[in-house]
């Protein structure tokens, strides 16, 4: 049962119109999540994580952007498909979201129980009375104190966790199958990242929610990802279970990513060295390298990296997309 | 007597006025920088940490005097920057440049690159206007950029590149010391490696000493010689880099390291998180200001505001409950 996918994504590809022509922000893009397992998606600003995140809401701005082509498929049903009031049914009901920054999706002029209770109301078809009490249970979840309270009152009145917290609140109140946190703990201090993310765990082990969490932090994927996909200028490079990706990454991208954080126990004084660098920066994506696009910046890059390199399997679970994998 | 470092700051405040009620009428005061003291020697990077509002930044444009401290005292070469006028003021900031996060908010748009990074040295009144243009060349390529980026304007520019043309306008004047507010936060992992070691040969060309204001705790730690630790206004831990990842002697440096997630799934584990939030800077918490949160706080904690202690080797810590140093003159808790 818990291995069946909720949600899968096949072959999508997004585009924008830019002033520099045709951006590929995703370019044939395929992942999948299944019940209460998260995802871990990494990526560098530019690599379409989100993007593709926003193309499984259908919340892509239409133009500039434009959803080409694939499928998205919530339990078999293409949501692409979907009439703009079926989609209504879905997001925020089906499929829940959150965002880096839980102010701007937050509306300031009423108070946060108020926008729980119209989630509800709207999906669920509670009466108003039953709407406002899974208000406040849903505030008790997500642990603020004070749920009574705090329900009355508006988003500026609360700190950056505490909006956050409210914002996973009102993305679960319609326990949805699955859950989408775009970089949700990346505006926060470490001290309330910590926080954000073991409440985002316990939810998860309660309810069996499906989670896709987007995030540039290894770290955070590492503490709180089953498996990974790492993405690369539109394009899916790695997918595996964390374990294997960390111990044995076979993307050059992946592991450049890898060395080139500082880490906690790397040397210190005399032994310690220079991180070791990525080479240029990320393509603009409405001029992409032939072939591989991380070939101009690869260190084992040769003549074959022209020809754009097929996803292979490795490993059980574990794909890359390099002609030089695992070198 | 021993050479006075190159920067002394000593129990350096910032407070701010604020209207509180309904009307305005009760006038409050925000501390964000409460009383902190701290020294840096020529050549050394000196990494001041700590959660949004304990005051880092703040204290890092105070001492600069880009913005008005309220009171305390900072010596940049053994001068008293405190009791400057505005005319020898200019004359000391080409001793102390600040990078900023974005640097784009900081770079005149309508300027080209070339231009920016010859500004300060018109505006200090340095070499002609042949000697400018040498010079600027000379920094573009210490930053890793090429001439040819000179006849360009920021907006053409990566978020790394503009990093690097910022770096190179903040170096132009020829500072000793550098205050880097969060340089590399808003970089991307893959060129945030590259920027970092930027600043770490820039630092060894030119014995440059840095203060790296930055929440990033790894990045510090790379970066840095000793480090500080801040939460509401006051340093609760200064020590060296090393000792202060292996010994944290503060609860609160405790909390924030266990809190960095690991990129090791093998070494993931159920931490101890700490609850609650940072409070209010406005009304702070009596006594030491982390008692609330923290989980060896006694009564008094709750009443006695613990004072920075040297707690041997370096390393120093505003907590009543710290280990003595070894084999020092203990003081007698009175609990």
């Amino acid at each position: 049962m818990t291995d069946s996918p909720v949600l899968q994504i096949e072959d999508l590809r997004t585009q924008f119109l830019t002033h520099g022509g045709i951006a590929k922000a995703v370019d044939g893009v395929s992942y999948h999540v299944n019940r209460g397992e998260t995802l871990g998606v990494v990526g560098e600003s530019g690599c379409g994580k989100s993007v593709t995140a926003l193309s499984v809401m259908r919340l892509v701005p239409d133009p500039p952007g434009r959803i080409v082509s694939g499928r998205v498929l919530l339990h078999g049903q293409d949501l692409l498909e979907l009439d703009e009031a079926a989609m209504r049914r879905v997001r925020g009901n089906r499929i829940g979201m959150i965002f880096q920054e839980p102010m701007t999706s937050l509306n300031p002029v009423l108070t946060v129980g108020r926008q729980i209770e119209e989630v509800v109301a709207l999906h669920q078809n509670l009466p108003a009375r039953q709407a406002a009490e899974r208000a406040v249970e849903m505030l008790r979840l997500v642990q603020i104190p004070e749920p009574q309270r705090r329900a009355r009152e508006y988003p500026h009145q609360l700190s950056g966790g505490m909006r956050q917290r409210v914002m996973i609140a009102m993305a679960l109140s319609c326990n949805p199958e699955v859950l989408i946190a775009d970089e949700p703990t990346t505006a926060l201090d470490v001290t309330i990242q910590a926080q954000i993310l073991e409440l985002i765990r316990e939810i998860q082990q309660r309810t069996g929610t499906a989670i896709v969490l987007i995030t540039h932090d290894l770290g955070v994927i590492a503490e709180t990802a089953d498996r990974v996909v790492v993405m690369y200028a539109g394009k899916k490079v790695e997918e595996a279970p964390v374990t294997a990706l960390f111990d044995a990454p076979l993307h050059p991208y992946t592991r450049g990513l890898m060395v080139s954080m500082p880490r906690l126990d790397s040397p210190l004084g005399p032994e310690r060295g220079e991180l070791p660098e990525i080479p240029g920066m990320v393509p603009s994506l409405s001029a992409l390298p032939e072939g591989c696009r991380f070939a101009p910046r690869c260190p084992l890059a040769v003549q074959q990296c022209r020809e754009e390199p097929p996803l292979i399997e490795y490993a059980p679970g574990h794909v890359a997309a390099c002609w030089r994998a695992g070198e | 007597m021993a050479e006075e470092p190159l920067l002394v700051v000593r129990d350096l405040h910032k407070h701010y006025p604020v209207s509180a009620g309904l009307m305005g009428q009760v006038k409050m005061t925000l501390r964000a920088v409460d009383g902190i003291s701290f020294t840096l020697a020529r050549g050394e990077t000196l990494g001041l940490v700590g959660e949004s509002g304990c005051g880092k930044s703040t204290a890092g444009k105070a001492l600069m005097r880009l913005i008005e401290p309220t009171s305390g005292s900072v010596r940049l070469n053994g001068i008293e920057i405190t009791g400057l006028s505005r005319r020898e003021l200019h004359a000391q900031r080409r001793q102390m440049q600040a990078v900023f996060q974005d640097p784009y908010s900081s770079l005149n748009p309508k300027m080209t690159a070339g231009a920016l990074v010859a500004e300060p040295l018109i505006n200090f009144g340095l070499g002609n206007s042949a000697e400018r243009r040498a010079r600027v060349e000379d920094l573009f390529g210490r930053v890793g950029l090429r001439a040819g980026d000179m006849a360009k304007y920021p907006h053409e520019f990566s978020g790394g590149q503009r990093q690097r043309l910022g770096i190179a306008r903040a170096l132009a004047p020829g500072p000793t010391l550098v205050v880097g507010d969060e340089p590399v936060s808003a970089l991307d992992v893959s060129v945030q490696a590259q920027v970092v070691n930027l600043l770490v040969r820039l630092q060894r060309e030119f014995g440059l000493a840095y203060l790296f204001i930055a929440h990033d705790l790894a990045v510090v730690r790379h970066i840095s010689d000793r480090v500080a630790v801040m939460y509401l206004g006051r340093i609760v831990e200064l020590a060296p880099t090393a000792t202060l990842f292996a010994r944290p002697a503060h609860p609160y440096t405790q909390a924030l390291l266990e809190a960095i997630p690991i990129p090791d799934p093998r070494r993931r584990r159920s931490r101890a998180v700490l609850r609650g939030e940072v409070p209010s800077p406005i009304n702070p918490p009596s006594g030491c200001h982390f008692h609330p949160r923290c989980p060896i706080a006694t009564e008094r904690c709750r009443v006695e505001v613990p004072e920075l202690r040297d707690l041997g080797a370096g390393q120093s810590a505003a907590c009543h409950h710290a280990p003595a140093p070894p084999a020092a003159t203990r003081e007698t808790i009175s609990a």
